[in-house]
């Protein structure tokens, strides 16, 4: 006993050498968006391509949906934009943009000239929305379920790692809980 | 003199680049006294999300720039400060705050300090008030006096 303690010491200070150390691998920039676990924000926006059509999260219910918060004005979107076309191409999922204090015809120009793999764009030029959902930069991508609960946040590009890494997993248990109607 | 030129040149640079580091400049009217300091003292206490080491008062970032807006939009509306925290906190999650709440997360964060002193204080009192070895306990045995004078004689 009394030789043990005289180690506390040791063991204490390699104890929290250890947790800092695994706080220097942590990316700040990760964090959990607090609407996790809540039902998308109601929101009644005009879409990109119609200003008379208005789109509403009535529009996003009943189906595994994608919302990519995205922006002529970010970089990074352009770098995505390639593997958001392919995914586009799962039916099991329905992939919406929301597109970001944007200019609208600079982002009009931009799907014609890309390829437009969103069902339709909200049009959200002041930002509304994109406060509603905790959105502080583009490109972020929301998961959301059948029931219209949001799944998950993730704030960054999409490419084939991330989608493997941070998507597939996610998306299959999610048809999975679809299918036995939960 | 040459040097002296660029000498002063290059103080004359490095003050401009100062004075480019200005801080974000907005132009909000406030009715009264109470609501500006009110705007004032959050701003301070939110957190940008986006340039995480930075309040909104002190981020030239977009997003701050926003919710420096929508928050002097909610003061407006005449909310109190607990509401437009929760708000803010609903949306960008209790990080924003620079002052963590009181929860069951945060429990180690506020009262770990705490507990760590009073640890201490406990250990200095144990071992301050830790019993003196008696004097008696001191004195040698018999035998053990016999060994160290035939020690001593051995000389």
């Amino acid at each position: 006993m009394g030789k043990l303690i005289r180690f506390l010491p040791l063991i204490l200070v390699i104890a929290l050498g250890v947790v800092l150390y695994r706080g220097l691998s942590l990316n700040p920039q990760d964090m959990p968006s607090a609407l996790v676990g809540k039902t998308m924000p109601d929101f009644s926006l005009k879409t990109l391509k119609d200003n008379e059509q208005v789109g509403t999260q009535a529009d996003l219910k009943g189906d595994i949906v994608l919302v990519n918060v995205w922006a002529t004005w970010c970089p990074t979107c352009k770098y995505e934009h390639p593997y958001l076309v392919d995914i586009a191409k799962d039916p099991q999922v329905k992939l919406y943009g929301l597109n970001y204090k944007d200019d609208r015809a600079a982002a009009q120009q931009w799907l014609e000239h890309y390829e437009d793999p969103y069902v339709f764009s909200i049009f959200d030029d002041e930002g509304t929305l994109g406060l509603d959902l905790g959105v502080y930069g583009a490109p972020e991508t929301f998961v959301i379920d059948h029931h219209g609960i949001i799944r998950k946040r993730f704030a960054g590009a999409i490419d084939t790692r991330v989608w493997r890494r941070e998507f597939e997993p996610l998306i299959a248990q999610l048809i999975e809980e679809k299918k036995q109607g939960k | 003199m040459r040097l002296t030129r660029l000498f002063i040149l290059f103080l004359t640079l490095a003050f401009s680049v100062n004075q480019a580091e200005a801080s974000p400049v907005d132009t909000y009217v406030f009715h009264d006294e109470v609501t500006k300091i009110r705007f004032q003292a959050l701003t301070k206490e939110l957190r940008c999300p986006k340039c995480q080491n930075q309040n909104l008062a002190g981020s030239n970032s977009p997003i701050a720039a926003d919710l420096r807006k929508e928050l002097y939009e909610l003061l407006q509306q005449g909310k109190a400060d607990s509401e437009i925290v929760s708000f803010m906190v609903d949306r960008y999650g209790e990080f924003v705050l620079y002052r963590p709440r009181v929860s069951s997360l945060t429990y180690v964060l506020w009262f770990g300090p705490i507990v760590l002193i009073l640890l201490g204080i406990i250990i200095v009192i144990v071992i301050v008030r830790r019993k003196p070895v008696a004097k008696s306990d001191l004195v040698l045995s018999k035998e053990q006096q016999d060994k160290l004078n035939n020690f001593l004689n051995d000389k």
